[in-house]
């Protein structure tokens, strides 16, 4: 469905975007993550077309992305922004009309958001009298009030209290499963990895890995924990295939490479002594992040 | 969806919100106020004291001192200048750079003027003759008949030629023309510096970035400047069509017709004006991202603006002939709030107008493009002013 396409952009000297590439499908709920300055926000303005690439393209259905199918796309931008003396309502009628619909889907969608958000009894207030977690809503519904083909969320969870997080992962899923194609950025990477079917991660304006979670796991091995009490300091060190994550409470925590044969690792452990726990963990997409970006994190 | 119904959604959101504001009728009741007001006092407020130009050709030239003298008696301040030729005081008092222009003898001063002879004036002048005619006459002490120096002491007067017919409508034409000249001087300032308000509060609230993913930047542009345009347009409308109801049916004016052609002739240039400045008041604003810089970055418009009001009213009061108001009139920045001043007076000329007109269209394509670039590079960038060096490279 969504197809960027080698997006490069740069700022005077930082290279913001340094071929980025990744596809999205029809209902597929895409997560991209990376540190900040990494180039999401970037990447999305691109996708939006409120920046011009310098090189690179951008399509949608297999064809360019132009300005009347960007029309059709939902945006919550990293910087909020609403008319702060406009009304809830009006505001939201607007930016219907403005992506195209006509007078009447316009209200009916924009009081069908109100509703669901829960700003009801905030519909005929201005914006900037409403508390900033409402605003947050005010915002989201702007997004969705066109019933977007594509939508694209800059950091949609920042700033929202949990229960407005239940909300919008509600939301989200919901318009997956009519179809539409959802990326967003985000730096809760245990949101990112329950939400989403695919991840990108980007660093440095490059992405560095992608795919399903699952997938970027068979990629990077897994974790293994160890409890070998009666285990001297430095007993795995040496092993093929084997990095120390780290010790404590007499379990160690190792990364084992992927396609390393583990009994080797079970003997050695009990060499030590007894073993009383040898357990295969999935690590968690935050793990795979740090192996992925490293220590330098931008 | 057509771009022209997407200017046409920008700038009805516009119109709404400034039609609703309690801002835009208070405006409006001000205004009016403030043109009755104008309208009641007309006739007090310009026949005020001025400097007048005396241009002394001549054996005249003798009466320099004396006539300056006689002048600041009759507390009328006066400028005298010696004129060599003439033919060129003559051009000088066409063109208005001359009050009054004296010739002849001591005794019988011929005096040139182009409409009429400031009163004060005359009777300065009177006055001179007379005492040059009784000095005269004093010098022939021999047959002296006091009955006979009295009458031809009172006989004698400055002898008045004017250039052109006075004109009985005059003070009321000036009253409209400085009344347009207001009007036009502050729509274009209040719409234009809307406009640049517009423009920096949706980039500081930061609003433009989720509008601009749906609309383009001309887009957005065009509607905020038809609409504040509009909103402007209708107020100037009802202020205009007030005052002119108002003056006629108080007979206050005796022209209404020429009242109404004013206005119409009002509101075009308010259009061609707005046009010329709303734009550049745009791009100005799309360089700075906080409401606390706008005034700053606005000051060289709204600076040309105070000057064209401020040359409006000196010129057109006491210069309205002269060929320096006619050019400054034609140049688009100052035509908007000129030309219709000397449309008022009538002392502007069909061709005049075509060609302020011309002028005015080709500077508005010019600048719009300009505009629009500068508004297109710099509306989304935040942070510190952009300098309009940066805005205008190539992208
Ligand atoms: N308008 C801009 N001018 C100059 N540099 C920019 C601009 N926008 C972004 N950058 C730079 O591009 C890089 C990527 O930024 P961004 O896309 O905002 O990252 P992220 O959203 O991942 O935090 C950063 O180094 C940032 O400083
Ligand atoms: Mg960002």
């Amino acid at each position: 469905m969504l197809r960027v396409d080698g997006v490069t952009k740069r700022y005077g000297d930082v290279l913001a975007c340094d071929r980025v590439s990744f596809d999205v499908g029809a209902g597929e709920l895409f997560g991209f993550v990376g540190g900040n300055g990494a180039g999401k926000t970037t990447t999305m303005r691109i996708v939006l077309g409120v920046l011009a690439p310098d090189a690179g393209e951008v399509r949608f259905r297999g064809a360019p992305v132009d300005h009347a199918a960007r029309r059709r796309f939902g945006y919550l931008p990293e910087e909020r922004g609403l008319y702060p003396r406009m009304r809830v309502l009006d505001q939201l009628v607007y930016l219907a009309e403005l992506h195209g619909a006509d007078t009447n889907a316009a209200h009916r969608a924009a009081e069908q958001w109100v509703a669901r958000l829960g700003l009801r009894e905030h519909r005929d207030t201005e914006v900037q009298r409403l508390s900033l977690g409402n605003q947050q809503r005010v915002q989201l519904a702007a997004a969705l009030v066109h019933d977007p083909l594509l939508l694209v969320l800059d950091e949609p969870f920042s700033g929202l209290d949990p229960l407005a997080v239940d909300v919008l992962v509600e939301v989200l899923r919901e318009q997956a499963a009519a179809g539409v194609p959802v990326v967003f950025s985000s730096h809760q990477l245990d949101l990112v990895e329950r939400l989403c079917d695919r991840v990108g991660i980007i660093k440095g304006g490059r992405v560095v890995a992608g795919g399903t979670v699952a997938q970027l796991r068979a990629g990077s091995g897994s974790t293994l924990v160890v409890d070998a009490p009666a285990a001297p300091a430095g007993w795995a060190a040496g092993l093929a295939g084997v990095t120390v994550l780290g010790v404590h409470n007499g379990q160690t925590r190792l990364r084992v490479a992927p396609g390393t044969d583990d009994q080797p690792i079970l003997a050695a452990a009990l060499a030590t002594g007894p073993v009383r726990g040898f357990t295969h963990q999935h690590p968690s997409l935050a793990e795979l992040y740090r192996d992925a970006v490293g220590v330098d994190s931008r | 969806m057509s771009p022209r119904h997407t200017v046409w959604l920008v700038a009805r959101r516009e119109l709404r919100t400034r039609l609703r504001a309690k801002s835009f009728l208070i405006g409006t009741a001000v205004s009016i106020a403030v043109l009755i007001g104008f309208v009641l006092m007309q006739s007090t407020l310009f026949g005020g004291e001025r400097v007048t130009r005396v241009g002394l050709s001549g054996q005249a030239a003798a009466i320099s001192g004396p006539l300056t003298e006689e002048a600041r008696a009759r507390g009328i301040d006066v400028v005298v200048s010696t004129v060599r030729d003439p033919a060129a005081g003559e051009s000088a008092i066409a063109d208005g750079d001359l009050d009054a222009l004296v010739t002849g003898t001591p005794a019988a001063l011929h005096v040139v003027v182009d409409e009429s002879l400031d009163e004060n004036l005359r009777r300065a002048l009177n006055s001179l003759v007379q005492q040059e005619v009784l000095r005269a006459q004093l010098a022939t002490v021999e047959d002296l008949d006091p009955d006979q120096v009295l009458a031809t002491v009172g006989d004698a007067t400055v002898d008045v030629r004017s250039l052109r017919a006075p004109d009985p409508t005059h003070d009321e034409r000036l009253a409209m023309a400085l009344v347009i000249v207001a009007l036009l001087y502050l729509s274009l300032l209040l719409y234009g510096t809307m406009v640049a308000q517009g423009v920096v509060e949706e980039k500081s609230s930061r609003v433009v970035e989720i509008l601009l993913a749906t609309v383009r930047p001309w887009e957005l542009l065009a509607g905020k400047v038809v609409g504040l345009g509009l909103v402007g347009l209708a107020q100037l409308t009802v202020v205009g069509g007030v005052g002119v109801v108002l003056a006629a049916v108080t007979d206050v004016l005796t022209i209404p017709g020429v009242a109404l052609g004013t206005l119409l002739w009002g509101l075009l240039w308010y259009l061609l004006g707005y046009l010329f400045y709303a734009t550049v008041f745009a791009a100005a604003g799309s360089l700075v991202s906080r409401q606390e810089e706008t005034q700053s970055v606005l000051l060289p418009i709204t600076s040309v603006l105070v000057l064209a009001f401020v040359m409006g009213f000196g010129l057109l009061s006491r210069l309205p002939n002269a060929s320096a108001t006619a050019v400054l009139s034609v140049l688009p920045p100052f035509a908007p709030i000129l030309l219709p001043g000397r449309l008022a007076l009538g002392t502007a000329t069909a061709w005049e107008v075509v060609v302020a007109i011309v002028l005015m269209l080709t500077s508005v394509a010019g600048l719009t493009w300009l505009a629009g670039r500068i508004y297109a590079k710099a509306v989304l960038r935040t942070g510190p002013r952009l300098p309009l060096r940066e805005a205008l490279r190539k992208s």
